[in-house]
């Protein structure tokens, strides 16, 4: 595991994309999908890092994020069906209820 | 018997009790009139047991105490629930339970038909309770739960056709006034308490304790202030000046309540309370005088105001303030036995005069409402030669005004003539003696003036009622006359119990009866009385002549002005317009008092009200609510409800934070 610099800077390179689309995408499934790249990034360094340090915790670390991933997807998805069924759109600048 | 005594309020109580909460429901009138007269007989029965009983103890044993449960005990500090049964008590348990049974009796007829006459009954036996209490009190605490009990029933009782709004302001300012006279009451207790606790280490309330203790007192200094500040509380209660102008305000109440409370029993609280410390009062010679002076003023003031009222109701209202100055007269010179008659006989005679007036109204407004005119019932302008339809009424009225005259022969004569007499002959005030004894006289002939204006107007002359309604009156029922009856014999032959020494026909009983209550009292007053000679019985005999004269004049100038030149009044009215109005208009005393207290509270409430709670109270909770509005006004701007916002302040943040770790 001689190249670590590398796979971190995939990673953040990855994470920054993700941050920049939650940041500029009005999408509310592409945000979700930036969202999960910006998880998935943190994932990345967990292994690389576990793999240089030779320590598991990393990895087991990793599968708790996917499974979360999962989870929120589930529920985000259905948030987002309801809120359509509602706005007739899923753009976030749409739900501005708790707005001033 | 004498354990018994606490059966004696008990009575009432549960007349009340079964009354106040069955009343409602019970609705026969008989019934619930029944129960309320039934309580206060048995007490009146078991005061009669207790009166036999004490005739045949030696007098020394004439006084007894009964424990019935420890009430307070903290500290030094001890209250028991105990009541005192003495010759003084006992007179006033058979005064109170006696006209009081007669006058739940009159109810019953009185008020028939009233709504709410369950009410009435359930706050008549409470206040027969809260006076018995009252009157029975070993301590100053019990004692204090009566005073304050009558005069919750008397503002209960004042405000009984409370849907009139004069009526609930009469019973407001009776209240207040009393509350007045009740702190006095109070101050008067802590600072005897005090003085004797912080100087002697005897802690105590008990009238009992304070007797046997009151050698220590000093002659004036303190006992002067606590003795001025009982003698406020009993100004309050009994209708003196300065706190005497919601007596005849309380007039608003029904005629029984004004027979029972505001003229037999409640206003004499104030006088039996002197006389029930009398050892503490006379201590203190400069409040003797207080109270001498304060009594006769009030009777000769209360005496005018009385000449020149209309209302049948007043009159009688003002005749009750200056027959208890008459009392307290009495009281400030000493002649402590003298003012419980006078209370006694006033008692009889003034009850009586009350019932029938009540019988009078109570004829006229029905004869008023069978033609369905709108006339005041109670206005004597209306009234006049009654005396043929209501015969009874008649009788029994004129003997109490005859008695409340002084004539000789009634009750009323021996008791006001013992007081003119003290008050001449005393030997505590000096050449004031002769002042007390003009002012006393002069409103005796007064109240011989007033009185028997109001007989003439109301049973003599002309019938003044609307001529169709005139066929409608007739005389009371039954249940009303009887209870006249027997006050009005009691006024008349009352006062043989209690005759001059000097006529000599009977032993003076009442006196001597009172002499071991008294008895301490006089001892204290002889070590600074003025032993002077002692005026002779050719004065006694001329004085009591010279009274009797005086009754007469006054009778006869009523006789002249109201029977015989009709016209005489009116011309008088002509002759001095502004006189008449003052005196017409209770010399201005109300809007006085309105002026120098009334308006300038309502003024400091408005202050208060308008200025200190609106602008200052109100001002700062609103003014906080205002500070965080204004402030939550420019932090709301940061709830864009924009996600991307609140995702680019986190993203910020955690920037912000990074950098802080990276650069510091």
């Amino acid at each position: 595991m001689e190249n670590l610099n590398s796979y971190l800077i995939v990673s953040a390179v990855l994470f920054s994309i993700g941050t920049i689309g939650v940041l500029t995408r009005k999408n509310a499934i592409v945000m979700f999908m930036c969202i999960e790249l910006m998880l998935n990034a943190v994932n990345l360094t967990f292994v690389a890092f576990s793999r240089y340090l030779g320590n598991l915790d990393g990895q087991i670390f990793v599968f708790f994020i996917m499974t979360v991933a999962a989870a929120e997807a589930a529920v985000g998805l259905a948030l987002f069906i309801s809120f359509y069924n509602n706005k007739e759109s899923i753009d976030v600048d749409d739900a501005n209820l708790m707005k001033w | 018997m004498f354990d018994k005594v606490w059966l004696i309020p008990l009575f009432p109580l549960i007349g009340f009790l079964i009354n106040g909460l069955f009343g409602k429901k019970i609705k026969n009138e008989a019934v619930i009139g029944g129960i309320g007269t039934l309580m206060i007989f048995l007490s009146f029965l078991v005061s009669c047991g207790i009166l036999m009983q004490m005739i045949g103890l030696p007098p020394e044993q004439r006084v007894f105490e009964k424990v019935l449960f420890p009430w307070i005990h903290s500290g030094n500090f001890k209250a028991d629930m105990a009541f005192l049964v003495d010759p003084l008590s006992v007179i006033m348990l058979m005064v109170v339970t006696g006209v009081g049974s007669l006058i739940h009796l009159y109810s019953i007829g009185y008020m028939h038909g009233e709504e709410g006459f369950y009410r009435f009954f359930a706050y008549l036996n409470l206040f027969c309770m809260s006076m018995l209490l009252l009157v029975l009190g070993s301590n100053m605490l019990v004692m204090f739960i009566g005073w304050e009990g009558v005069g919750l029933c008397s503002y209960l009782l004042i405000g009984y056709y409370f849907h009139k709004k004069s009526a609930g302001d009469a019973a407001k300012k009776a209240f207040v006034m009393n509350r007045v006279g009740d702190f006095g009451f109070l101050i008067g207790l802590f600072t005897l308490y005090w003085w004797f606790g912080s100087n002697h280490n005897i802690w105590t309330i008990n009238f009992v304790e304070i007797k046997a203790a009151s050698h220590l007192l000093p002659f004036g200094g303190v006992v002067t202030f606590a003795t001025l500040c009982f003698f406020v509380g009993a100004t309050g209660k009994s209708a003196q000046i300065p706190l005497f102008t919601w007596l005849p305000d309380a007039m608003e109440g029904p005629t029984p309540v004004s027979a029972l409370i505001h003229a037999a029993t409640m206003v004499t609280a104030g006088v039996y309370m002197i006389g029930r410390m009398s050892f503490v009062f006379i201590k203190s010679p400069e409040t003797m005088m207080v109270i001498a002076v304060v009594g006769a003023a009030t009777a000769i003031f209360a005496a005018t105001i009385g000449t020149a009222q209309n209302d049948i109701k007043r009159v009688l209202a003002y005749s009750t303030v200056s027959q208890l100055g008459f009392m307290f007269l009495a009281m400030g010179v000493g002649a402590f036995s003298a003012g419980i008659f006078h209370l006694m006989t006033h008692a009889f005679f003034k009850a009586c005069l009350f019932l029938g007036s009540g019988s009078v109204i109570h004829a006229m407004h029905h004869a008023l409402h069978k033609i369905h005119a709108h006339d005041d019932a109670q206005d004597m302008r209306n009234m006049g030669g009654l005396r043929k339809a209501m015969p009874i009424t008649f009788i029994t009225f004129l003997v109490s005004t005859i008695a409340i005259s002084g004539i000789p022969g009634f009750s009323g004569f021996f008791s006001k003539d013992e007081i003119l007499w003290m008050a001449f002959a005393n030997s505590y005030h000096g050449n004031l003696n002769v002042v007390l004894w003009g002012i006393g006289a002069v409103a005796a002939c007064f109240t011989a003036f007033y009185m028997f204006r109001l007989v003439f107007m109301t049973f003599f002359g002309e019938c003044r009622i609307n001529s169709k309604a005139k066929s409608y009156l007739h005389e009371s029922p039954l249940v009303i006359t009887i209870p006249l009856m027997v006050l009005g014999a009691l006024a008349a032959v009352g006062g043989y119990i209690g005759m001059p020494k000097i006529l000599g026909m009977l032993p003076n009983y009442f006196e001597h009866w009172l002499e071991p209550v008294f008895a301490l009292a006089n001892e204290y007053g002889s070590t600074y009385a003025h032993h002077g000679a002692h005026p002779s019985h050719a004065i006694e005999w001329g004085l009591m002549g010279l009274s009797v004269v005086i009754a007469l004049i006054g009778i006869a100038i009523a006789f002249t002005m109201y029977v015989k030149n009709t016209e005489l009044p009116g011309k008088f009215v002509a002759a001095f317009p502004t006189l008449h109005r003052v005196v017409y208009n209770k010399w201005y005393i109300d809007e006085l008092y309105d002026f120098i207290f009334v308006n300038p509270c309502k003024a400091a409430g408005q202050f208060l009200w308008k200025g200190f709670d609106v602008l200052v109270i109100d001002g700062v909770v609103n003014g906080v609510a205002n500070v965080v509005m204004g402030l939550s006004g420019i932090f709301r701007y940061v709830q864009s409800g924009y996600i991307y916002n609140y995702a680019f302040s986190m993203a910020l943040g955690v920037v912000v934070m990074l950098g802080y770790y990276i650069f510091k």
